[in-house]
């Protein structure tokens, strides 16, 4: 328990890195899937395709394939990056894949009365997406999306294989020096739930206040 | 000079449009004048409701024109008489001066009554919030919902709702009003009040067209009927001439339907 105690300052630069490459991955997954989203809704033809592909595909590969091929493969194609990068670019891909399709699941949830009422008024396409839809479809939006959020926290334990020192690593280390694995698993344990719970309430509060959009 | 422009508001020639292999129009032409009431009405699959949604391009059309206060809707020409498709924002402008009022209602469900009306003024016409706020609550009043401002969608009776649709497309100040079955969706009772307000609209000199079932309704307020059938217009008159014909056979079957199922 002393050595659990005494190893804190060390898991907390662990913790901080796990909190660092979840809140990269969230932002950059968060604003390409919603790009990717509109894309695949309101895309012509030959954007529908290429987006549909990538959705389906990097949803199909576990986690872990795509952060080895990201840091082990991609130096057979003259792409060094380092493990850092690697990571946040692997999740990203994966998390952008969700994105995509929480998006779309969301803005094809709102009547199409909707895009018609809107055009009817004069608005423009972006006006409708900003006035119309967006204030509608991010009532189904969150719900999935904080899910996939607590996902890639949890998915992020998978970068301490190639070496980064997130909290999972951190545990590791202080367990590989003093031999007291039960109390520091379940430390790292009540820690990554606490994360994820509080992501949890979060997600109540605002489904809470975005409840009154009724159709 | 610019006198000789004729008062066509709305002005279709030769209208075709296709769904597959079905052919909903059929060479429609159809003049709407400044203050008329146009009301079109026909059997279900005649090609009345795509001819309305046609008018500001909520259905694209295969061949002919369609033309809204001298702008042709569904396309621009450019080099040697080629027909492009008009871009988001060319037809964004040309639809903020074409009203229409929708059988669902379709308000935002989001947005209070008067942010219903706002939205248009505010993000279209660029008004104030001042000012898109007096005009909004000026419509509303108007329409019967002077104590309704702050109410959502969801929280209003089907007519209020429908009353708050008319708010929104009149408010837009426009050359024309589409009625899509406007009162179809509603319970018996709530009729009056939504086509009320609509006939009030009529005689302040708004231009409409109308696609209704409600005959006592195209006979006290249109000023032309219009009877659709097999994406054609078959009869076309003062609603004394229509719907004192005796001697046309499918206005004759329509009518006696519609009047089975009203009674």
């Amino acid at each position: 328990m002393q050595f659990a105690i005494q190893s804190l300052p060390f898991l907390w630069q662990g913790l901080f890195v796990t909190l660092q490459v979840s809140a990269l991955v969230v932002v950059f997954s968060l604003a390409a899937g919603i790009v990717l989203g509109v894309g695949i809704v309101y895309g012509p033809r030959w954007l529908y395709w290429p987006i549909r592909l990538y959705s389906d595909f990097f949803r199909g590969i576990p986690l872990l394939v795509l952060i080895f091929f990201m840091y082990y493969g991609l130096p057979a194609f003259k792409v060094n990056l380092s493990n850092f990068a690697a990571v946040i670019l692997a999740l990203s891909a994966f998390k952008t894949a969700h994105v995509i399709e929480v998006t779309r699941g969301a803005i094809q949830s709102i009547h199409l009365g909707q895009t018609e009422a809107g055009k009817a008024i004069g608005l423009t396409f972006g006006q409708r997406l900003l006035y119309v839809i967006a204030p509608q479809a991010i009532r189904r939006f969150l719900p999935p999306w904080i899910n996939a959020v607590v996902d890639t926290v949890k998915g992020s334990a998978l970068v301490s294989l190639v070496g980064i020192v997130d909290l999972m690593l951190a545990i590791q280390q202080v367990i590989g020096r003093t031999y007291t694995p039960m109390p520091l698993y379940v430390l790292g344990a009540l820690i990554y739930f606490s994360i994820n719970y509080s992501l949890s309430m979060a997600s109540r509060v605002l489904e809470a206040r975005f409840a009154h959009i009724r159709e | 000079m610019a006198q000789i422009a004729s008062d066509f508001i709305v002005k279709i020639r030769h209208l075709q449009k296709s769904f597959g292999a079905n052919r909903v129009l059929d060479g429609v032409d159809l003049d709407v004048h400044k203050g008329e009431v146009v009301v079109i009405i026909g059997p279900s699959g005649s090609g009345k409701t795509t001819l309305l949604r046609c008018i500001n391009l909520l259905e694209t059309y295969d061949g002919g024109s369609i033309q809204v206060d001298g702008v042709e809707v569904g396309f621009r020409e450019g080099p040697g008489g080629k027909r492009h498709l008009r871009s988001d924002r060319d037809l964004a402008g040309i639809r903020a001066n074409i009203g229409m009022v929708f059988q669902l209602f379709n308000l935002f469900p989001h947005l209070t009554a008067r942010e219903n009306v706002m939205l248009g003024l505010r993000k279209v016409r660029k008004r104030s919030a001042a000012d898109a706020k007096q005009i909004a609550e000026q419509w509303l009043s108007r329409v019967g919902l002077g104590d309704k401002f702050d109410s959502l969608p969801g929280q209003l009776s089907g007519g209020q709702q429908q009353r708050v649709g008319i708010a929104r497309a009149v408010a837009m100040d426009p050359k024309v009003l589409l009625l899509d079955e406007i009162t179809s969706a509603l319970d018996p009772e709530l009729v009056g009040e939504v086509l009320t307000v609509v006939q009030e609209l009529a005689k302040d000199g708004m231009t409409m067209i109308v696609v209704t079932h409600e005959m006592t309704f195209a006979r006290d307020v249109g000023t032309r009927i219009v009877f659709m059938d097999g994406g054609r217009i078959q009869i076309e008159g003062t609603p004394r001439e229509v719907l004192g014909r005796t001697d046309h056979e499918r206005l004759r079957t329509f009518l006696a339907r519609i009047e089975v199922k009203h009674h």
